[in-house]
């Protein structure tokens, strides 16, 4: 990995009032890479999305996007929320659109983009559904397909599967993992699942508690597909055992700020 | 919102719990003695409504006019502030007070002064219907905005919606639910607010037919009148289910559905 990294942060502090949330965070992301957060829960995964996506400002540090600074309003990223905030009035077609229309793009062009990619979604005859009447596994996948739609650099993608159940999940995860080898997408995931971040990352940060900084960085040289029948099982097992261990003894040698 | 109850099953109560109330007027009208200027009993309503059926008509349209145009304005009134006030927090924190003073107004009291300064005509009326349904709207609204999800807001930025954008994608759906709680109960307060303004000075109306019918010692007119408002406000409420019926298809498939 020697090109520039497409992501980089270097230092990225804020604060909410008294409370500090990520204390000097250092991070990239490369072209193509699949990249995954972990964290215990609090310790600001999802202010550092909010940080990249411009919904707030960071106190400190730098955010660049292929070497320039990342500035509000430049939509660099398509954003998949924490939970998939579809909208309950919009049919799932039109849920699915949405980014586009954001974009100016009118509706008719937009369906007949999303449209096709429906099948792949597994989503094929709910377009006119509205989002109560999916599953949760849908839903998600619903979500997923705004989210890549919209044809941005990178996707930032928050607990995607926390909510569904453990079955859902791992067949979510194989989904997702087939969908990202044939596309390639540069990815930041966010997850609670180190299974998940695992199977599906090319690398992996662990943060530390709030205030978050990068405990460790791990990286996961298995190749894909990488299912329980896979050879390298063991070596799966050896960094899942690794990344848990960071995160359940996050004091290293420590200099911690405050 | 009851699940899929059939119709009867739906209905069936209320009119139940209708019956036994009328039931138990006519039985006590009709066995205590009492005197029919005094108490008449709900047969004799009906009967002298059937005989007076024109006048009742005459006197109601009025009445649905003043209704319907009142709340036509309010509701207008209402839309727009409550997008003023969604979008300057200035202008909310400016005017919110001074509808809430105008809720404290007892409506006997402004409704005279209203015809006072305005006189008998439709203009009153539409004014006076107009106060006592806007605020139950505009604060619905409001209510409605904020309850917009976070994390909608937060994807529509990040796919670069202006704020007109998330208004219109996000916050005015999203109040839908609460506006139409809002709209159901101005409507029930809607047809009251224009008999009180007709109460106080009207040529025709069902105010004033209520007025004249009850100086003539005629109180089976007075709810003969009582009966046709209740009924138009009946009617306005089922036409506002009706129409979010229609305004939110989604509503039905919703596993919690707001107010
Ligand atoms: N707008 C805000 N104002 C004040 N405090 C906030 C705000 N947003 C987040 N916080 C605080 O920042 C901390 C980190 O929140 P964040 O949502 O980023 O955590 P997270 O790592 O995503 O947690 P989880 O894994 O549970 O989703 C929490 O203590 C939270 O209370
Ligand atoms: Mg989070």
């Amino acid at each position: 990995m020697t090109a520039a990294a497409r992501l980089q942060l270097r230092g990225v502090q804020k604060a909410f009032g008294e409370t500090e949330v990520l204390a000097g965070v250092d991070l990239q992301v490369h072209e193509g890479e699949f990249v995954s957060i972990l964290g215990p829960s609090g310790a600001g995964k999802s202010t550092l999305f909010q940080l990249l996506i411009g919904g707030i400002r960071p106190d400190g540090g730098t955010i660049h996007f292929d070497r320039a600074p990342l500035h509000n309003g430049t939509a660099r990223f398509a954003f998949m929320p924490q939970r998939d905030a579809l909208m309950p009035w919009r049919r799932i077609l039109d849920n699915t659109t949405l980014g586009l229309e954001v974009q100016g793009m009118d509706r008719r062009a937009a369906r007949a983009k999303v449209a096709p990619l429906f099948a792949e979604f597994g989503l094929q005859g709910f377009e006119r559904h509205y989002p109560a009447q999916l599953s949760g596994g849908m839903r998600q996948r619903a979500a997923l397909l705004r989210t890549i739609v919209q044809d941005r650099d990178m996707l930032l993608l928050d607990e995607p599967f926390g909510a569904l159940d453990a079955l859902t999940r791992a067949a979510m995860q194989r989904w997702l993992q087939t969908m990202w080898k044939r596309h390639r997408w540069t990815a930041l995931l966010v997850t609670h699942d180190v299974r998940e971040a695992v199977f599906l990352s090319d690398r992996i940060y662990v943060l530390s508690p709030r205030p978050a900084r990068v405990l460790h960085e791990f990286h996961v040289p298995l190749p894909r597909p990488r299912d329980a029948s896979s050879s390298r099982l063991e070596e799966a097992s050896r960094i899942e055992a690794m990344v848990l261990a960071t995160l359940l003894t996050p004091e290293p040698a420590g200099e911690q700020s405050s | 919102m009851s699940e899929n109850l059939s119709f009867p099953a739906k209905v069936g109560p209320a009119v139940v719990a209708v019956g036994v109330v009328v039931l138990a007027w006519h039985l006590y009208a009709d066995l205590s003695g009492i005197g029919v200027t005094t108490l008449p009993s709900p047969l004799r309503v009906a009967q002298q409504a059937w005989v007076h059926r024109q006048a009742l008509f005459d006197n109601a349209v009025p009445t649905v006019r003043a209704t319907l145009l009142g709340f036509a304005c309010s509701l207008t009134a209402a839309l727009l502030l409550s997008v003023l006030m969604d979008f300057s927090g200035l202008l909310r924190r400016a005017l919110f007070p001074v509808f809430i003073i105008s809720q404290t107004l007892p409506l006997v009291a402004i409704a005279p002064l209203v015809v006072l300064w305005f006189g008998f005509g439709l203009f009153p009326k539409i004014m006076l219907v107009a106060l006592v349904t806007f605020f139950p709207m505009l604060v619905a609204l409001v209510q409605g905005y904020a309850a917009t999800e976070k994390e909608i807001v937060l994807l529509l930025r990040s796919m670069g919606a202006s704020r007109w954008g998330v208004f219109r994608l996000a916050r005015l759906p999203s109040a839908l639910p609460f506006f139409f709680a809002g709209l159901r109960i101005s409507i029930t307060y809607a047809v009251v607010g224009a008999i009180f303004a007709e109460y106080a000075g009207a040529a025709r109306g069902l105010g004033i037919y209520i007025l004249n019918a009850k100086n003539n010692f005629r109180p089976d007119l007075v709810l003969a009148a009582v009966g046709v408002s209740a009924g138009l406000t009946l009617i306005l409420f089922g036409l506002t289910v009706l129409i979010q019926r229609a305004a939110m298809p989604w509503i039905r498939f919703d596993r919690d559905p707001a107010p």
